[in-house]
């Protein structure tokens, strides 16, 4: 056999390859195109529509008019706020306390495997059920360990849901995210090359100058990652409030999530429920935008 | 690691990194105790650390109250189910961009991953309505559906990076032996994807398995799963927290030891392959 025919049947092969490269992506772009199109579609057309439940006979274009009601109402601007202060205490929580700990773990300790399954571990507890055990386990003031805690120190035992409900939605959120945010940045530390870290030592860099010149650089590209990640997740929170105060007391623990969800489920207001979820989908979008710059960089990395 | 520390400067730091560790992990603990105390025990105003009567009652109570088992199999059906029909649309498409890329590739890849990032709010109410008209409301064949669909761009990536790390001179060889491309797939890249697979079907378990908006909405009683499950302990009901706790370790228990096995996958599944 020729060279020439064996460049010829390489390049067959690969134009063979090309199209069947085409085909069997195509299932997978088709369902994902489906799923994101034809609900969003729906979505955007419900929230320009008189369209109630309960009520049949509110019916046709609505104009802006659903998008007035849901952003002109003070339950969202509530539920905006909220949904900020929600997302932003995890993320301060989670990322200052995932970085000490992930600093922690990567130190010389016995039992460094051990503690790993441990310290992820409350990552694989369901929201619902993560949030009823901190709900009636640790927040309860009758019976709550807090409880005790506080009893104990001679202190009169605070009431966490009704007091602070979304202090409290925050404080369960975050110890779910805690582990990811440590296992993540414990891998880029690990990452980190011994030698460089001896060459800082030598040096004569101390502990902190270490951290701030050497160590945090290094872990500014993971801390990136999992602040978009988390942020992603946060924004859509949803069972851990459901299950602890429903959104309750009046909205001081609603995020736009359960407000979407009570006014669109619940209440059965279709138009106003749909222009809620498209000013979510917006407010995830811009948040996605930069996720994806980061992650496309390391494609081509 | 072999950094050099005094011997005091470790057991400083190990009892440290020991005591944040517990104190983590002391819902988890306080959960299996308080599944195997009675009711009476749970509430005591004297709280105590081990069960004194250790008892079994609650497991029982709970299976007869909201019927664990029922809620379980649908998990299981669920997860598993949605992650396999995920496997079968996603490696035929991971296979293809990781060993015939083109221009378009990356383009595609990053828009899978876009249709991740949509918030589930935003496509609530449709697909409420379409799945009460389609009557898919409350099915498990419906929560499979779309459990599948939202855990496909993570299934497809994953695939992708572990499918970028076969080395592309192995296929060549096979073909060059004249392998069919069917053959090429079953026999050459499959075994050596199994690990790949493997950790991509494990994590996806996981995350369907503790999803909790989907199958708090669009399911009640039938089918639902073990989130739905333990979210009607939502509203106590008399004394309930030793059964609750009961509820909450039969529902985590199987997924804990799941996801000690894979949390090394898990850091590269969620967060695309960026951290390694």
């Amino acid at each position: 056999m020729g060279v020439g025919a064996a460049i010829g049947d390489t390049t067959l092969a690969t134009k063979q390859t090309r199209a069947l490269a085409r085909t069997m992506m195509a299932p997978a772009v088709i369902v994902l195109f489906i799923w994101m199109i034809v609900p969003l579609v729906m979505t955007l057309w419900f929230s320009f529509q008189n369209y109630s439940l309960i009520n049949p006979m509110m019916s046709g274009f609505a104009g802006w008019a659903n998008y007035v009601y849901v952003i002109g109402d003070p339950s969202f601007t509530q539920s905006l706020i909220n949904t900020l202060i929600l997302v932003g205490g995890v993320l301060l929580i989670t990322i200052v306390g995932g970085t000490f700990l992930a600093l922690l773990l990567d130190q010389p300790i016995w039992g460094q495997g051990i503690l790993r399954i441990i310290v992820i571990s409350p990552f694989f507890v369901m929201p619902p059920v993560a949030a009823l055990i901190w709900k009636n386990g640790f927040m309860h003031p009758g019976y709550g360990m807090l409880g005790h805690l506080w009893k104990f120190f001679g202190l009169q035992p605070v009431d966490w849901f009704n007091q602070y409900p979304l202090f409290s939605v925050i404080v369960i959120v975050a110890w779910q995210w805690l582990p990811f945010a440590t296992l993540i940045l414990l891998t880029a530390l690990q990452s980190l090359s011994e030698e460089q870290r001896e060459a800082a030592e030598m040096d004569g860099a101390n502990a902190a100058n270490r951290f701030r010149y050497i160590i945090l650089p290094h872990m500014a590209r993971a801390i990136t990652i999992v602040i978009l990640i988390q942020t992603i997740f946060l924004l859509g929170i949803f069972a851990e409030i459901r299950v602890t105060t429903g959104g309750g007391p009046g909205y001081a623990s609603t995020n736009i999530a359960l407000l979407v969800f009570r006014t669109g489920i619940l209440s059965n207001d279709i138009g106003a429920g749909s222009a809620g979820g498209v000013v979510a989908v917006i407010i995830a979008n811009v948040v996605a935008i930069f996720l994806m710059r980061a992650v496309g960089k390391n494609l081509d990395a | 690691m072999a950094r050099r520390v005094s011997v005091q400067t470790r057991i400083g730091f190990t009892v440290l990194a020991w005591v944040i560790a517990l104190l983590l992990f002391s819902p988890i603990l306080w959960t299996v105790l308080t599944a195997f105390k009675t009711e009476a025990e749970a509430i005591a105003s004297r709280p105590t650390f081990f069960p004194q009567n250790f008892t079994l009652e609650n497991f029982g109570a709970v299976q007869e109250r909201s019927d664990y088992f029922k809620h379980a199999i649908n998990s299981i059906l669920v997860s598993f189910g949605s992650t396999i029909l995920g496997l079968i649309i996603a490696i035929p498409a991971a296979w293809s961009m990781a060993f015939a890329p083109s221009k378009r590739t990356k383009d595609i890849l990053m828009w899978m991953l876009s249709t991740k990032m949509m918030p589930a709010v935003g496509v609530l109410i449709p697909i409420y309505l379409i799945f009460r008209d389609l009557r898919l409301l409350d099915t498990v064949h419906g929560l499979t559906l779309i459990m599948t669909l939202i855990n496909l761009p993570i299934i497809i990536w994953m695939l992708y990076t572990y499918f970028k790390e076969i080395p592309v001179d192995i296929l060549e060889a096979a073909r060059m032996d004249g392998a069919e491309l069917w053959n090429e797939i079953t026999h050459v890249l499959v075994p050596m994807a199994v690990p790949g697979i493997a950790s991509t079907l494990l994590l996806n378990v996981i995350l369907a398995w503790n999803e909790a908006f989907w199958t708090i909405t669009l399911t009640s009683g039938r089918a639902g799963t073990l989130t739905a499950f333990i979210s009607s302990f939502s509203s106590p009901q008399g004394l309930f927290l030793a059964k609750l706790s009961a509820a909450s370790l039969l529902a985590i228990a199987p997924i804990l030891l799941l996801g000690w096995f894979s949390q090394k996958q898990l850091v590269r599944g969620l967060t695309f392959g960026a951290v390694k």
